[in-house]
């Protein structure tokens, strides 16, 4: 299943540029995860912790109403009902064991919605773990549930100011950290971007989704979905639920998000050119100095100007289709799923459900499974603004 | 061809005189004065480096981070910067060396000719490990521009050699786990550190992050063959004393 060319290379994606300060780091993360992955007591620990923690497996939910609706069949593989609430925890307390395994006490991340940070909190306070989580002053003003979430499960929150305030400037503010104490940190990255080897650690952590998605639509269906549909931000819930499905004759799409139009908003691989980001050769929203550019989206999960190289990898070579979803659409299907199935999604998992809508009108009856890759209740403040017409902080000054 | 590094370390190294290199963040804080500063870093400089800003750089501290969203937001480029160095850089300055990240590397078009077009001696990529830095270092290595390597107290013995083995011109000695940025006093594991590099290679050793006065280059000059002076300078140039500062620098490098 894998399909890494060269060790952290997807094709001519991936790599590792960092400053030389943790290269070390890298080689000794890389050595530590390839041992781990092969050793039965912690492949246990973590089938464990993933079903007595996380609650895993979660249901294939069959979304009747919705597909009488949009005119086909829906099945939402429901990430949201985890603990915690999003995917983003999959990859969370598989990171922090091997953190706890490799000596590590103290753990730093990035979180862009919250989710993560909150998933890498949890995750901490259960193994006795130190957690310090940078996050965009703007994602802490429009995500505030998932800060006071964070600081109860103990957490330290760490507001960054600089830039454009959201998840690209939190990302630059963890990597620093990790710079200044790289021996005693483990930086718990959130997302299947950054250095090799975090995009495969990464994959094969949130893989948990295509294997347990794929398993319970052939049990229940006898065959495969036609299409597989989730969401991009930096491309964890998607890779998680792509992987398994890669080698079979199943269309994949993945879902970046438009903003409030499609030439404005954090759509890396539709809009970006190969360059560094963050460590990764991969796409990357810049300006032709090669300066990174602003992004918007009413999603803070979705609104970074970088991609993981797996899926730079995975659109050159066309076996995934990357499509655009605008804050609109994304907003119109979290009410309606909302309203006619009883869920309240995330709004970066809405971004998926948009998309499955406008693929159901153009191929009438088709099967898709959707990446239900969180839960909506973190987004009620910047919902609830916009419905009663107040300012939404939703990143629009801030977007170039 | 751009002036030669090996040379300039030849020369000081024969005088038992250690390198003075400034950084500066081009255009910063303003034209007008990075062209004056510039004027003035160069008669104190043996190696003069210049930093491109960049939008999201992962190495810098706070105050080269604002330096260069400052220099940025008032429209600062790679073309602008060679620009002003053809028309205000003096002829008879020392080498430079660019420090710029990978991505920029990439934007930029032609950039390993056009360096040498505008007398770069080196160039400096700190997001782009040794591993990393095939191609780059070929295309260098054809244009007589020298790939600078770097060396963290980090980094193991066995990769410090290869690292060593490859270097061009200088290697530039990160001294202590961290982002830049001004510093108190350096602890005794970077005097350590700076003799078991020393001990692996000949090359020229230029150690760099946190040295910000003329006590830090004293208690290490025994070890290195040159200073790199960013976060400081910054600072002194915001209060107006850039030359109070070099001019110290200066008699402590020798
Ligand atoms: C619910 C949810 N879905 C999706 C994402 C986007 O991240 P990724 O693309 O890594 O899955 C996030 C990120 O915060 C999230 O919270």
């Amino acid at each position: 299943m894998t399909t890494t060319m060269k060790p952290g290379r997807f094709g001519v994606f991936g790599g590792r540029y960092v400053p030389e300060t943790l290269m070390a780091n890298l080689i000794e993360l890389e050595a530590a995860f390839e041992a781990a992955w092969e050793d039965k007591s912690f492949k246990a620990d973590l089938a464990a912790t993933l079903a007595d923690f996380v609650g895993r497996p979660t249901p294939l939910y069959f979304a009747e109403r919705l597909s009488g609706e949009w005119g086909g069949r829906v099945f939402l593989k429901r990430e949201d009902l985890t603990h915690t609430g999003a995917h983003k925890i999959n990859n969370a307390v598989g990171q922090a064991l091997l953190a706890k395994r490799m000596g590590k006490q103290r753990i730093v991340a990035e979180t862009g919605a919250g989710q993560h940070g909150v998933a890498t909190a949890a995750a901490c306070a259960r193994l006795g773990l130190s957690c310090r989580v940078y996050m965009g002053a703007l994602d802490c003003e429009r995500q505030q549930p998932n800060v006071a979430r964070m600081k109860l499960l103990g957490a330290e929150v760490f507001p960054c100011e600089g830039g454009t305030r959201n998840l690209k400037v939190a990302i630059n503010e963890a990597i620093r950290d990790w710079v200044a104490h790289p021996n005693e940190t483990y930086y718990l990255l959130g997302s299947a971007v950054g250095p090799h080897p975090y995009p495969t650690i990464v994959r094969e952590l949130q893989s948990v989704i295509g294997i347990e998605a794929r398993e319970q639509f052939s049990r229940r269906e006898g065959k495969l979905p036609d299409a597989v549909i989730a969401c991009v931000g930096g491309g964890s819930n998607a890779i998680g639920i792509f992987a398994p499905f890669l080698d079979d004759k199943v269309a994949l799409f993945g879902v970046e998000a438009g903003g409030d139009s499609p030439q404005h908003g954090s759509c890396t691989l539709a809009h970006g050119r190969p360059g560094v980001l963050h460590g990764a050769f991969s796409y990357v929203l810049q300006d032709g100095d090669g300066q990174i550019t602003g992004t918007h989206s009413i999603a803070p999960g979705l609104d970074y100007p970088g991609v993981g190289p797996q899926h730079s990898a995975l659109k050159d070579s066309g076996r995934v289709r990357y499509e655009i979803e605008t804050d609109e659409t994304a907003l119109a299907a979290f009410h309606e799923l909302s309203r006619i199935e009883g869920i309240l999604p995330a709004l970066e998992s809405s971004h998926a459900l948009a998309f499955a809508r406008r693929y159901l009108r153009e191929n009438k009856g088709k099967t898709v499974i959707v990446n239900l890759s969180g839960r909506g209740d973190k987004d009620l403040p910047s919902i609830m603004a916009r419905s009663t017409g107040l300012p939404a902080r939703d990143g629009g000054a801030n977007a170039r | 061809m751009p002036a030669d590094l090996n040379s300039t370390f030849d020369r000081l190294r024969a005088v038992y005189r250690k390198a003075l290199i400034p950084f500066l963040v081009s255009g910063y804080p303003t034209r007008e004065r990075f062209r004056e500063v510039l004027r003035t870093t160069a008669q104190f400089a043996d190696v003069l480096e210049i930093g491109i800003p960049f939008s999201d750089p992962l190495a810098d501290g706070p105050t080269i981070q604002a330096a260069s969203s400052k220099a940025l937001a008032q429209g600062v480029t790679l073309e602008g910067t060679f620009a002003e160095l053809r028309e205000h850089y003096p002829k008879s300055g020392p080498p430079l060396v660019f420090m710029i990240t990978y991505n920029q590397v990439l934007a930029a078009k032609n950039f390993i000719a056009r360096c040498n077009e505008h007398r770069a001696s080196g160039l400096i990529v700190p997001d782009l490990p040794f591993e990393e830095a095939g191609d780059l270092r070929a295309q260098c290595e054809k244009a007589g521009v020298a790939l600078v390597n770097m060396i963290a107290p980090t980094t193991s013995e066995s990769r410090a050699r290869q690292i060593a083995a490859s270097a061009h011109g200088f290697i530039y000695l990160i001294s202590v786990a961290g982002t830049t940025g001004a510093r108190g006093e350096f602890a005794p594991e970077t005097l350590t550190y700076i003799q078991k590099t020393r001990a692996l290679t000949d090359k020229p050793l230029c150690v760099g992050f946190g040295i910000s006065k003329a006590a830090h280059i004293q208690q290490l000059r025994d070890h290195a063959d040159g200073f790199i002076v960013g976060s400081a300078l910054v600072n002194a140039i915001d209060a107006g004393k850039e030359r109070e500062l070099l001019d110290e620098l200066r008699a402590a490098c020798g």
